[in-house]
């Protein structure tokens, strides 16, 4: 019986009559991931925060229109979300800017992936942030409030500090997850490293996909890996004493 | 561009079939995962420094490596090192399990170091021992904490099962996008899938909510 | 000393046994008999090779001919009561699936290409197809040189990218190549207006075509940028299994049966939607056909 034929150089191998090299297109898909992932993360970290918060206000209005934001953007899976912002949208808004979107914008996939990515992570991230909010002692907010502080500096120089310092390891894991999520942008034409993958893997390379499939993956580990060390540096130097978290 | 809607009712078994797999998948590695992680959780923060470098090394390579690699690496490689096939479902349930382990992990740890330290000590000056403190006065707290955040994790495992796509199973998602691409519907189909996952979440979350505001610790 | 004289003997042994039977089992068949079961790779979309039915069954071209095959294994092995186990594969899984004992013969519409051939084998070619453009009608696009400035789709893991960039050095054009996830995300971008063209296989765009909503509006154009031969997979170095394969699908040719089987699948309405492909063979398809081979591409 045959065995698989393992060759884990196949990504140095130049691409059939071109002068390009597998490596280099898994290069330039990963620059298109960490820019994705990285644009989106900052949108989704402003717009999770605002929107967090707001979850938390007293203002029933305001409070209401976040919650419905963080239900619809969390509820429907990243994939159909970035379809319906590509093909959906473009057919809703008047022709010519319908037109404009699908031929003359830069980079569709791309900008359409930052944005689309950046909204359902907001969401995310406002629940952590809510959660973070809520889990403080209630009595923090009401000092804040005795001092004659305005609910805005409370939020400010209270609770928002103490809320962001809580939230730090679960917000490790969704940075961490923005770039592996930034994968599913390969759906809508972004030439990031999951595609690069898939385009290696299809008829250029079938036969050693699972090298490649390997190598991808250690690439994302390797990301992810990082991202983690960074947060970890942070979440050491803003802990706050007297907590479980890992204080001496 | 028209739509074609006609092909969604055909599609009613089909879609059934893989809702019941999401579920079970789902319902499955939330609750395994949940335990797993809980365990996890404690032997990170241990005082124990092999256990707990062994727990957050399980968890950050986990959580660093996307999931559809790892659903792909079980499915086709381990059979080269085990020597025999493995069913796509069994794979599937494995997979998810010790993946979303890693993550629950990490809700409970910020559960847990939400509590205020000064309880550990009232625990220990009661003369309760580490396996006491934790299971009458930390983790029912934590979870109490955590419940939106495990929910949250819930939901996006929810959604996660559509990527059993890249074993041939076939959950909710995977019904659809076959179909899909069978009847060349593509954006009828994705928009009835969009509203059945938000329908049944955002009924969980609802769920969860209400749940929570009964269980939720007053301070 | 009695250690090597006793493995003197065994070797000597296996040798006599070895020509006494020398009709022994190897490789996929003695796998079969085994097990009692054979598995059947197949695709769930592949219209109209190896796609599912409304009861989650897959159906197709490709199936029936792999079903002929099967019926040749059960009589082989004298097990008319073989267990079939179905296994879904998709592009990505198709070959370690084989190669890692799996499924032991995948049905769907498989390019047999000499880089496939580094890990499994294929039987005679059952189909060939040729890769072309497909574009709306009004588009007025005929020639590669029409494509000059505009975006043209191919679907991610294809090579069809590489026959444009190829083109585009001797045409002097500049395209802008886009890429969707799979033919009904490429066809999509076509429908909306996202790209101009998408270059695939003329059978799969035949399909996408036929499945359209409105299929007047589209049609194929441009000369065969490439010609592919598909291939039901099997695993490599394994002559009993592969001969038993060809010559299955070598009578069916001899016999003119496969042309009715072929007729049923691209030029009769076919489920779910009761569309009609319409494609009579193609000289190609007919000289396979005529000469089988499993040459590779």
């Amino acid at each position: 019986m045959s065995q698989y034929q393992w060759d884990w150089l196949v990504i140095f191998e130049n691409v059939t009559d071109t002068d390009e090299f597998y490596y280099q297109w898994l290069i330039s898909g990963l620059g298109w991931t960490l820019l994705i992932a990285l644009s989106a993360w900052v949108i989704a970290l402003i717009l999770g925060t605002i929107i967090g918060t707001a979850r938390t206000l007293p203002n029933k209005f305001v409070a209401g229109i976040a919650t419905a934001y963080v239900e619809l953007f969390r509820n429907i899976p990243l994939i159909v979300q970035l379809f319906m912002w590509f093909f959906v949208l473009p057919e809703m808004v008047p022709t010519n800017i319908g037109n404009w979107m699908k031929q003359d914008m830069p980079h569709p996939g791309i900008i359409t992936s930052i944005i689309g990515l950046g909204l359902f992570t907001a969401a995310r991230v406002a629940e952590q942030i809510r959660t973070g909010i809520l889990a403080l002692p209630r009595g923090q907010k009401n000092a804040g409030l005795a001092l004659g502080l305005t609910l805005a500096q409370t939020y400010r120089h209270v609770l928002l500090p103490m809320a962001f310092r809580v939230v730090i390891p679960p917000l490790t894991s969704e940075f961490m997850s923005i770039f592996k999520n930034s994968a599913v942008a390969y759906s809508i034409t972004a030439t990031e490293l999951f595609f690069q993958m898939k385009q290696i893997t299809g008829d250029y390379k079938p036969a050693n996909q699972i090298e490649v499939v390997t190598i991808v993956g250690l690439i994302y580990i390797l990301v992810a890996f990082s991202a983690n060390r960074i947060m970890t540096f942070i979440e050491r130097r803003v802990q706050v004493p007297g907590y479980i978290s890992g204080g001496k | 561009m028209q739509l074609d809607w006609s092909s969604i009712p055909r599609a009613s078994n089909a879609l059934w079939e893989g809702f019941q797999f999401s579920i079970s998948l789902t319902a499955f590695a939330a609750l395994a995962g949940i335990i797993l992680g809980t365990l996890l959780a404690m032997a990170r923060l241990s005082s124990i420094k092999p256990l707990s470098m062994i727990a957050s090394g399980y968890v950050n390579i986990f959580r660093s490596t996307p999931l559809v690699i790892v659903i792909y690496w079980f499915y086709v490689v381990l059979p080269f090192i085990i020597g025999r096939p493995i069913g796509a479902e069994h794979s599937a349930y494995v997979t998810f399990a010790i993946f979303e382990a890693a993550y629950f992990c990490e809700i409970m740890r910020a559960g847990i170091q939400s509590i205020p330290k000064g309880q550990v000590y009232a625990g220990s000056a009661l003369g309760f021992t580490y396996g006491q403190n934790m299971r009458y006065i930390i983790l029912p707290q934590a979870f109490r904490n955590v419940v939106p955040l495990l929910l949250t994790q819930t939901i996006i495992l929810f959604q996660d099962t559509s990527l059993v796509y890249v074993l041939g199973a076939t959950d909710l998602f995977g019904a659809a996008d076959k179909i899909a691409h069978r009847d060349n519907t593509l954006l009828e189909m994705y928009v009835t899938v969009a509203v059945i996952y938000f329908v049944i979440s955002f009924f969980l979350s609802r769920l969860v909510k209400h749940l929570h505001s009964k269980i939720a610790i007053i301070r | 000393m009695q250690k090597r004289l006793a493995f003197l003997v065994a070797a000597v042994s296996a040798s006599f046994i070895g020509h006494a039977q020398a009709n022994e089992l190897t490789g996929t068949l003695k796998k079969i008999k085994d097990s009692g079961s054979i598995t059947v790779g197949h695709r769930e979309s592949s219209i109209p090779f190896s796609y599912l039915d409304d009861a989650q069954k897959p159906i197709g071209y490709a199936m029936d001919l792999c079903w002929k095959v099967v019926d040749a294994v059960k009589k082989e092995l004298k097990l008319p009561n073989l267990a079939v186990k179905l296994n879904p594969v998709t592009s990505q899984t198709r070959i370690p699936l084989i190669t890692n004992g799996t499924v032991d013969i995948e049905c769907g519409s498989t390019t047999n290409s000499k880089e496939r051939q580094k890990q499994v084998a294929f039987g005679v070619s059952t189909y060939v197809t040729s890769v072309r453009m497909l574009t709306k009608a009004d588009s007025g696009v005929k020639t590669l040189d029409d494509l000059n400035g505009k975006a043209v789709v191919t679907t991610t893991g294809t090579t069809s990218d590489r026959y444009i960039k190829q083109n585009e050095k001797g045409h002097n054009i500049d395209v802008k190549n886009v890429y969707g996830k799979d033919h009904a995300e490429s066809f999509l971008m076509v429908e909306s207006g996202r790209a101009v063209a998408f270059v695939m296989d003329d059978v799969l765009l035949a399909g996408l075509i036929a499945n359209s909503k409105s299929p007047k509006d589209f049609m194929i154009a441009g000369p065969a940028l490439s010609v592919e031969p598909y291939g039901i997979m099997i695993r490599k170095d394994d002559p009993q299994f592969k001969k038993l394969v060809d010559d299955t699908l070598i009578g069916l040719m001899k016999s003119g049966e496969v042309e009715k089987i072929y007729n049923k699948w691209f030029t009769q309405p076919i489920p779910p939607k009761n569309i009609n492909l319409n494609l009579p063979m193609s000289p190609q398809l007919k000289e396979a056909i005529k000469n089988p081979n499993d040459n590779g591409v």
